[in-house]
């Protein structure tokens, strides 16, 4: 990593951590009802760019999970952790499932969002506990 | 509009070999073609090259002028880059090109150096297919987003890993004949089930390898052919790409490949055929489970049954439908930006009488090749047929 990636944040991204960190996460909506994350300017269903922010439901279900014994480097530490997709209802978000054994995950577990962070590089990482 | 033929294929052999530059593989996979297809090479009109990761493995951008050099062509040159489907999407550009009469010649391919970079670094590299923000920074690497397909595809149509196994048993077996492939081993399914775990349910069977390589097309117009008497009984008759979004989480199914579907369907209606014409495909089977999206994306297997194709010997060598007689990405290897070419190359071989597993298709007129990005956010489909 060079000091520009420590330093520079992404917009939109980081804004959505730091939201997320004050449990004020949130999604975007359109006018048609089309939803999605940021940062975005245009709807990626119907091109609106008449985009609201609307908070993201307290807690969601597991679509689908992995647990992942071969990591990329940022994650060498934190291996084997487990991944999952969580549907909050109007999104879906990718996180990685924190606070229970990852042999205890499974399809249909609730959970809420709690921003963790990587054990090996200490970047945040979107987290997701059971609820 | 006329119909582009394969006018000469070739390939490295795929597999381990960090020490060779890109340059040097498309090099060698060009000379193959041109002598393939007796081509000169004062006659191509451009190159259309695909690499997905050459930045990291190599620190080299602008590969397209870099690779008409290390070819000898003399000729624009553009590289092409949709992850693993890179080369894909490179024929498929040079197919239309071809079709509205601008160019009769071209030189079209792939190459990835990757076993440079180890385990964890072509780890790396793989995942910057998925969405950065939203999926690698929560860890999903290539194996970790198959694996959640996977366990998706279980929770909804049923299935085990050994079903999957079968998939890896038939790959490996339909290589063991290829003399370019990666792995020439047999193995047997308790080896895949036994095997250490990648990213749960998918094991280290279940994926395929990190190779080097590199594949390249000599493609011509049907004029062309005609005027200087090549041999070139195969063509492309169809050609379908589709799209996704990016991250798997944004999607409806996260069992089914809408893209591969959307390019399935333009490339059969493209070359006027059904899925019940495909008599062998080379599917992308990065992992054994994208097989099954494959060849239900294709409509060789109904939704849900794709599962069973090769447990229960359908996508077998001697099956209805032979599926990746080459090997597939599983045994064969995965140069990512060289697999999609690499597969219209094998198809040509197969149907042409070429390869060395032609004699499990030997009535075969009608083949399909299907090549996707990362979690088939995109896909390329071609259609080839035995025009004489
Ligand atoms: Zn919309």
């Amino acid at each position: 990593m060079s000091d520009a990636d420590d330093t520079v944040a992404d917009a939109g991204f980081d804004d959505w951590l730091d939201a997320a960190e004050d449990g004020a996460a949130y999604y975007l909506e359109c006018p048609e009802d089309h939803t999605s994350l940021p940062p975005r300017r245009v709807c990626p269903d119907c091109g609106s760019t008449d985009l609201e922010e609307l908070a993201l439901p307290d807690t969601g279900e597991v679509r689908t999970f992995t647990v992942t014994h071969v990591p990329t480097p940022a994650f060498e530490e934190d291996a084997p952790y487990a991944t999952a997709v969580v549907d909050f209802g109007p999104v879906s978000l990718t996180g990685q499932v924190v606070g229970i054994d990852v042999g205890d995950v499974e399809t249909g577990l609730t959970v809420e969002l709690e921003i963790s962070v990587s054990e090996t590089t200490g970047e945040r990482v979107i987290g997701l506990r059971p609820a | 509009m006329s119909d582009v033929r394969v006018a000469g294929t070739g390939l490295t052999p795929f597999g381990n070999s960090p020490e060779r530059t890109s340059r040097d593989l498309f090099a060698e996979a060009s000379i193959a073609a041109f002598e393939d297809s007796g081509v000169p090479r004062e006659d191509v009109e451009g190159v259309l090259y695909g690499n997905f990761m050459g930045e990291l493995s190599e620190h080299q951008g602008h590969q397209g002028p870099l690779m008409a050099e290390a070819a000898g062509v003399q000729a624009p040159a553009t590289r092409y880059e949709s992850a693993c489907a890179s080369s894909g999407a490179a024929v498929r550009e040079a197919v239309k090109r071809i079709r509205t009469g601008e160019d009769d010649v071209l030189l079209v391919g792939g190459a990835e150096r990757m076993t440079n970079l180890g385990t964890a670094g072509a780890t790396e590299a793989l995942a910057i297919a998925a969405d950065d923000l939203w999926e690698v920074r929560a860890g999903v690497t290539f194996p970790g987003a198959y694996a959640l397909m996977a366990r998706a595809y279980f929770d909804e149509f049923g299935g085990e890993h050994e079903d999957l196994a079968h998939i890896a048993v038939k790959n490996h077996e339909n290589a063991l004949s290829n003399e370019k492939a990666q792995y020439q081993s047999a193995i047997e399914v308790s080896d895949a089930l036994e095997a250490p775990p990648v990213s749960e349910p998918l094991g280290l069977y279940d994926a395929c390898p990190i190779s080097d390589g590199a594949s390249a097309l000599v493609l011509t117009s049907e004029s062309y052919a005609e005027e200087h008497d090549l041999e070139a009984p195969v063509a492309i008759t169809g050609t379908g790409q589709g799209g996704d979004r990016m991250a798997l989480h944004d999607r409806e199914y996260l069992a089914r490949s809408p893209a591969a579907r959307e390019a399935g369907d333009e490339a059969y209606a493209d070359a006027g055929v059904s899925a019940g014409d495909v008599d062998l495909a080379e599917v992308h089977d990065c992992f054994t489970i994208a097989e099954v999206l494959a060849l239900e994306a294709l409509d060789l297997e109904p939704i849900g049954e794709g599962i069973t194709a090769a447990r229960d010997g359908r996508t077998t060598a001697d099956g209805e439908t032979p599926i990746n007689l080459s090997g597939g990405l599983k045994a064969k290897g995965h140069p990512v930006g060289a697999t999609g070419a690499s597969q219209i190359a094998e198809v040509t071989d197969l149907l042409a009488g070429d390869h060395p597993n032609s004699d499990h298709v030997a009535d075969a007129t009608t083949g399909v090749a299907h090549n996707a990005g990362g979690t088939v956010a995109s896909a390329t489909v071609h259609v080839l047929e035995v025009l004489e």
